[in-house]
């Protein structure tokens, strides 16, 4: 057994190589292709010759995938035009060529600043093409790890996937806390408390409440072993399945309405010692979650 | 616009649409067809009960009235940050009404999208930007940022900002930019209802808006780099 690898310390493109079966990886419009952001030099911004994502092929315990990472040290990931572009191009390849899954590794703070409105419809024009993926039956499987969490509109994007699978120290939301407390105040979300930011959006509280799927050590080899047991594995959205999710959705404000910190939600959950559940390895956080959860749609 | 007067102007008084908090639907005649509509007003924030109650509209016509189009009307300032919404995740409400859309297409209901009034950052994207084609008053405002908080944020002086949104419409707000991009398809002008039965006969399964931006100039690069890796 190796020693465990921190995925969240690798770059996108290390990742993709440790994901996929050794020497599988073929890139897509790469580095050397030099596909840039126009908008980027226009500002007088750095620009990437990958516009922060890592797109092509490979294979998985010799079956082939599709694969995408986003760089969160690029921008922190951000969405632009080239990069949204890619991930729009990588999913309608996909329709094509049929592989057993498309892997994401999603790290981004959603829309990219400096190229708003491109990344705003692309971000939808992504949404758009993964459900036209998931509706041919090729599972897209979102793999949530990085430092920079998953926000905005990648974390729209990764909902809308067949599975969503997140380590411990992964965050998957909507806004981040530093935008919610800028706009209402300290009380409401205190974004330099990290114990309480990971409680609301980290990869534990995604997991005991169904959000995700799979959770993981930050180890990049629990990673593709999670990514290889969801091969060929799609989930259709369906008529009865939307109906069912809309149930759940509906239900979980009910149930747990007056809760305001994840601690509160757990324990309404009917776990014994949700104090606990920080300081536990992602093993145990299975059978709580057995225990306790209803399942997912 | 206020959603009244829209409401007025597009099917007089052959609706059913009614308020309920910050959403707004019902069902609409419009010469010969019936429409559902369904959408937000009063610069809605779209918080997990406000996606919830715009799903359910759309479900409820999938399972009910096959075939039947829907509109949907855009007026928010974003998703609602609040700290509650993040603990029960939020962006699952808002993709799950992006996915309820995404199937009534694909069971045949032609989507049409338009902001009416504004339409902000996230709380748009699982609507208006999920529909068929997306549609805009030439009023109506749209923007991820003001140019302001944007120099703040990317640490980029405002007048630099100020002066290239003259030439590119890649970041600074306005309609006009989005439709030059592509995300917006065309913005009503003159008799509203003739752009209503246009823009549902013009509607289409396939996602032509990086292409749009392409042929307007607005977003050079975006289908020309998705089509590059289709054939890669």
């Amino acid at each position: 057994m190796n020693a465990p690898l921190s995925f969240a310390e690798l770059s996108a493109r290390q990742r993709v190589q440790h994901l996929l079966d050794a020497g599988t990886f073929t890139e897509i419009l790469g580095p050397a292709q030099r596909v840039v952001s126009p908008h980027l030099a226009l500002l007088g911004v750095p620009y990437a010759f990958d516009d922060g994502v890592v797109i092509g092929s490979g294979m998985l315990q010799g079956q082939p995938v599709l694969i995408a990472a986003q760089e969160g040290e690029f921008m922190g990931g951000g969405v632009g035009e080239v990069h949204g572009a890619k991930l729009v191009g990588l999913l309608r390849r996909a329709l094509l060529v049929r592989p057993a899954a498309v892997l994401v590794c999603a790290e981004s703070g959603g829309v990219r600043l400096h190229e708003a409105n491109a990344g705003l419809i692309a971000v939808s024009e992504v949404m758009r093409a993964l459900l036209d993926v998931r509706a041919a039956g090729i599972p897209v499987v979102m793999l949530i790890g990085g430092a920079n969490g998953c926000f905005g509109g990648m974390g729209l994007i990764a909902r809308c996937a067949d599975h969503v699978v997140m380590s411990d120290q992964a965050r998957m939301s909507m806004s981040g806390p530093e935008v919610i407390e800028s706009s209402h105040g300290v009380e409401e979300f205190d974004s330099r408390d990290r114990a309480l930011v990971w409680r609301t959006t980290g990869g534990k509280h995604r997991f005991l409440m169904g959000d995700c799927d799979r959770l993981v050590e930050d180890d990049v080899a629990a990673f593709r072993q999670a990514a290889a047991a969801l091969l060929g594995v799609s989930r259709a959205l369906t008529l009865d399945g939307l109906l069912a999710e809309h149930q759940l959705l509906t239900q979980r404000i009910a149930r747990f309405e007056g809760c305001s910190d994840a601690v509160d939600v757990w324990s309404r959950m009917g776990l014994e010692h949700p104090e606990q559940v920080t300081d536990m390895e992602a093993a145990q956080m299975q059978s709580l979650r057995n225990e306790h959860v209803q399942e997912a749609v | 616009m206020n959603w009244q007067s829209l409401v007025q102007a597009l099917f007089g008084d052959a609706h059913t649409i009614e308020r309920s908090g910050d959403v707004i639907s019902g069902a609409a005649q419009l010469r010969g067809q019936t429409l559902t509509v369904v959408g937000t007003t009063d610069h809605a924030a779209i918080g997990v009960e406000t996606a919830l109650a715009q799903a359910k509209v759309v479900l409820d016509t999938v399972q009910n009235h096959p075939g039947r189009a829907i509109v949907l009307l855009v007026d928010t300032q974003g998703q609602r940050l609040r700290h509650r919404d993040e603990l029960l995740c939020i962006n699952r409400y808002m993709a799950h009404l992006g996915c309820c859309v995404d199937l009534a297409r694909r069971s045949g209901h032609r989507i049409i999208g338009l902001v009416y009034d504004q339409a902000l950052s996230g709380g748009f994207i699982t609507s208006g930007l999920m529909a068929d084609a997306c549609y805009a008053l030439p009023e109506a405002e749209i923007r991820v940022m003001r140019l302001p908080a944007m120099s703040r944020v990317t640490k980029i002086n405002e007048d630099v900002l100020e002066a290239l949104s003259q030439s590119n419409p890649v970041f600074a707000p306005g309609v006009a930019n989005y439709v030059a991009m592509g995300g917006i398809q065309s913005l009503w002008n003159g008799d509203l209802r003739d752009c209503m039965l246009q823009a549902l006969s013009d509607s289409n399964l396939r996602d032509q808006r990086a292409d749009l931006g392409a042929a307007r100039g607005g977003r050079r690069l975006a289908a020309k780099v998705a089509q590059q890796v289709v054939s890669a």
